[in-house]
């Protein structure tokens, strides 16, 4: 007897507190639309969101649930009530562990000696990348049907805007996205996390409230007090080294950052400083764009402790550009201009560019650039972090086509790369360093 | 100080002063003139604290004096200023503004001390010798396209004028490249010139010198020091310091070894890369050469945008050869050709390519291929 149900719960509600208006609610099951509830009014199932602004929200996050344990635990059924760990392989560390693990404390990114110490049954198996990119296809697929603006960020997890579908789809976009989850378990085999809210910052926070399979929505309304006692380093892209330098500045919450005058973070953190006072508002233009073509490609490391030893830092200036190279080279991408970036001690930053005559993905080139560029300058240090980067990003098959006349050994290193790279392919990156490397 | 001049002759002091000014200016002064007047010249002084030029002219001078006033505001007036003009420009040194009048037109411009202005210091230059100007224009004209860009390679960002040996005997020689395509042209040394030391003379020196170079007749005064390098007509004295670094051993990038042969009418040539190269949008056209037998075949394949092929009859008698280049290079080694024949000697698709005009070894170009 729903309607009963459905009755004396707002009995109870309205006991509670004053009066509020019913709030809007669906769900997950059989995606049922009704008003208020803890279960559902026409399946009796649990799984229930309500939220006052829960059909008016148009952004979403989905986040696949242990993407890769999930398709291991989909095609191997003997391992569905296993703790399942995938990784190994040269490194020896998680890549990703299900769920049955991480109760048991395992993480992404963990020794595995460690994970197995913590989880001494656990089933270890080896990525099955091809298989993984075919599913990650097929869930895209799926989201295609939803909205044309999708931005994957990984293979397991996208961006969605379903601003202005609902005419189209007949329903707002919370039932749409609860569709598609729906749709991932039955015809795809995996689950999914959903976070939807009013921008990106906010529907990624999201997605990750109610793991797995969740839920989960951030109103506008609630997002000021939602936010205010919630970590910065919640926000994507602060790492330890982000987090590090904010807590120098006595920011660790959100309520932390209001306090700042958007001057005074600005002057510290430059852009990002922009950044952290808008999300600190619960405010984030950026658009879902599916297309928003990659303008740079950069490393940075910070030290440490702070140095100015020329031959340190010229194995920084290495190693950075030998990840610049290898992100260039997986998307078939060079760049014509090269810059070096070095943070003082005091965290002023000091930033160095050329262009190249044309464009390189060549970690020999970018590192003797970046290396040219760091002899001319004439500040001495010491420094607290190194980047280098490439921009005016061209496609690879435009690049690299010409010798150096000057240089007629450049010709010989770059086939060398070439032919380390390979090797590199075949037996992983480890397989061959330069001795640089090693400074 | 009151001076009155013709307007054609003031423009041309004055044009070639606001050239070398820097467009944008941190330091005041630098954007200014000086102006001295006395005897019966006037001179207009201005620099970047690398160049200094000074143009001497003959003047009507009714007081003598001088100041300095903003070099491209002047130079904008009196370009506007009707030709055959009479133009006077005074100064009453109390006010701080220097008048110029000209029929109904009168301007007052800010002035600035002229005690303010950086004055080149005299220096002594080991080298004198004199060249005439067509010899300076052809060994400039023909390397400068090849200077580097690159902030990094610095000492790539001019023309390198020495004293080299050639069949024995010594020649004038300058050299330029940017790691992609090198020029080297020579001539005959200059009486004098002997015991020069080699110097990189700025890109853009080279640029302000070039106006010293349009008189058929004149002979210049060069003038070097390990440092600085000096050119003077009887008229204008340009002065510049030279790039502080060691221009590389140029001689082992010049292929010696190269033996196929293509010999093409440079013009034909020329049109032939720049109607193939219109279908690529890419940055670095590319161009492939394909010869055979007396045949050249031109050929651009841009996938985006499509594709063009031309072909061309020459001189060719080696084995069949494939070989990229960009576009652009080909067509500025192509254009130094203005006699006889483009000659090119080919090695491999790999390798360094030279061309040269004819077989004459007195200008030659030496091209790095490209992937195609």
């Amino acid at each position: 007897m729903p309607a009963t149900r459905l009755k004396r719960h707002r009995i109870v509600r309205r006991g509670k507190e004053a009066y509020h208006p019913p709030m809007p609610a669906l769900c997950r099951d059989c995606l049922t639309q009704f008003e208020d509830g803890n279960r559902c009014p026409s399946c009796n199932s649990p799984r229930v969101r309500s939220h006052p602004e829960l059909f008016d929200l148009t952004i979403a996050h989905m986040d696949c649930d242990a993407f890769y344990a999930s398709v291991e635990k989909r095609d191997n059924p003997e391992l569905r009530d296993k703790p399942v760990i995938i990784g190994g392989g040269r490194r020896g560390v998680v890549s990703t562990a299900c769920y049955i693990a991480r109760i048991r404390g395992v993480k992404s990114a963990m020794p595995m000696f460690k994970a197995l110490k913590l989880c001494p049954d656990a089933v270890i198996v080896r990525g099955r990348m091809s298989t993984y990119v075919e599913v990650s296809k097929q869930v895209r697929a799926l989201m295609e049907e939803l909205t044309p603006a999708i931005e994957p960020l990984s293979l397991d997890e996208a961006f969605m805007d379903l601003s202005g579908t609902a005419k189209l789809h007949g329903a707002p976009p919370a039932v749409m996205l609860a569709r598609l989850t729906r749709r991932m378990k039955d015809e795809i085999g995996i689950t999914g996390s959903i976070g939807l809210s009013h921008n990106k910052f906010l529907a990624k926070v999201a997605s990750d409230l109610d793991k797995p399979r969740g839920f989960s929505v951030i109103g506008k309304a609630e997002t000021d007090a939602f936010l205010r006692d919630k970590p910065v380093r919640m926000i994507w892209g602060i790492g330890p080294a982000g987090q590090a330098s904010l807590d120098k500045a006595g920011i660790r919450t959100f309520s932390d950052l209001l306090r700042w005058d958007r001057r005074d973070l600005h002057a510290r953190f430059g852009s990002m400083g922009d950044r952290l006072y808008h999300l600190a508002r619960g405010e984030d233009r950026r658009r879902v764009s599916a297309h928003s073509p990659m303008k740079s490609i950069s490393n940075e490391t910070t030290f440490h402790d702070d140095t100015n030893d020329p031959d340190i830092l010229d194995g920084h200036i290495w190693r950075m550009a030998e990840k610049v190279s290898d992100r260039a080279k997986a998307k078939g991408l060079a760049g014509r201009v090269v810059t070096l970036k070095l943070k003082r001690a005091n965290h002023s930053l000091l930033t160095r560019r050329t262009s190249l005559r044309d464009a390189t993905q060549m970690a020999d080139r970018i590192y003797r650039t970046a290396r040219d560029l760091f002899d001319q300058t004439p500040d001495s240090g010491p420094y607290r972090l190194l980047g280098v980067g490439i921009s005016d990003l061209t496609k690879d098959t435009e690049a690299d086509l010409s010798g150096d006349l000057l240089d007629p050994e450049a010709a010989k290193r770059t086939d060398a790369e070439r032919a380390a790279d390979e090797i590199r392919k075949k037996f992983g990156a480890d397989a061959i360093i330069k001795g640089r490397a090693l400074r | 100080m009151k001076i009155s001049m013709e307007r054609g002759a003031l423009l041309k002091a004055v044009a070639q002063a606001q050239s070398v000014v820097e467009r944008r200016n941190t330091i005041p002064i630098l954007a200014n003139v000086l102006i001295e007047a006395e005897g019966d010249t006037v001179s207009f002084r201005a620099t970047d604290l690398d160049i200094e030029v000074v143009d001497k002219t003959n003047a009507q001078v009714e007081r003598a004096g001088a100041t300095t006033v903003g070099a491209v505001t002047l130079h904008e007036i009196v370009r506007k200023l009707p030709d055959g003009a009479l133009v006077q420009l005074s100064d009453d040194g109390a006010s701080g503004r220097l008048t110029v009048e000209a029929g109904r037109s009168n301007f007052s411009l800010a002035t600035l001390p002229k005690e303010d202005f950086p004055v080149m210091a005299n220096s002594e230059y080991e080298s004198n010798f004199a060249a005439p100007a067509p010899v300076l224009r052809r060994l400039f004209d023909k390397s400068k396209f090849a200077i580097s860009t690159e902030e990094t390679r610095y000492y790539l960002n001019g023309v390198y004028m020495h004293v080299a040996d050639s069949d024995g005997g010594q020649v004038l020689r300058c050299v330029a490249t940017d790691g992609h395509r090198l020029a080297r042209i020579d001539a005959d040394l200059p009486e004098g010139a002997a015991g020069m030391p080699g110097v990189i003379v700025p890109r853009k020196t080279v640029g302000e010198l070039r106006k010293l170079l349009e008189d058929d007749e004149v002979e210049i005064a060069v003038s070097l020091s390990e440092t600085k390098i000096r050119f003077a007509t009887p008229e204008i004295t340009l002065t510049s310091k030279v790039i502080d670094g060691t221009f590389p051993d140029y001689t082992r990038v010049i292929p010696a070894g190269n033996t196929r042969k293509l010999e093409v009418d440079a013009s034909e040539f020329a049109q032939a890369v720049d109607r193939v190269a219109t279908v690529s949008s890419e940055r670095s056209r590319a161009v492939k050469l394909a010869l055979d037998e007396d045949r050249l075949i031109l050929s651009v394949n841009a996938p985006d945008s499509g594709a063009a092929e031309e072909e061309l009859a020459v001189a060719y008698g080696d084995e069949r050869l494939e070989i990229g280049f960009n576009a652009k290079y080909l067509l500025e080694i192509a254009s130094q050709v203005d006699r006889e024949n483009a000659v090119f000697m080919f090695n491999s698709a790999g390798d360094p390519t030279l061309m040269r005009e004819g077989n004459d070894q007195s200008a030659i170009y030496v091209v790095m291929p490209m992937r195609v």
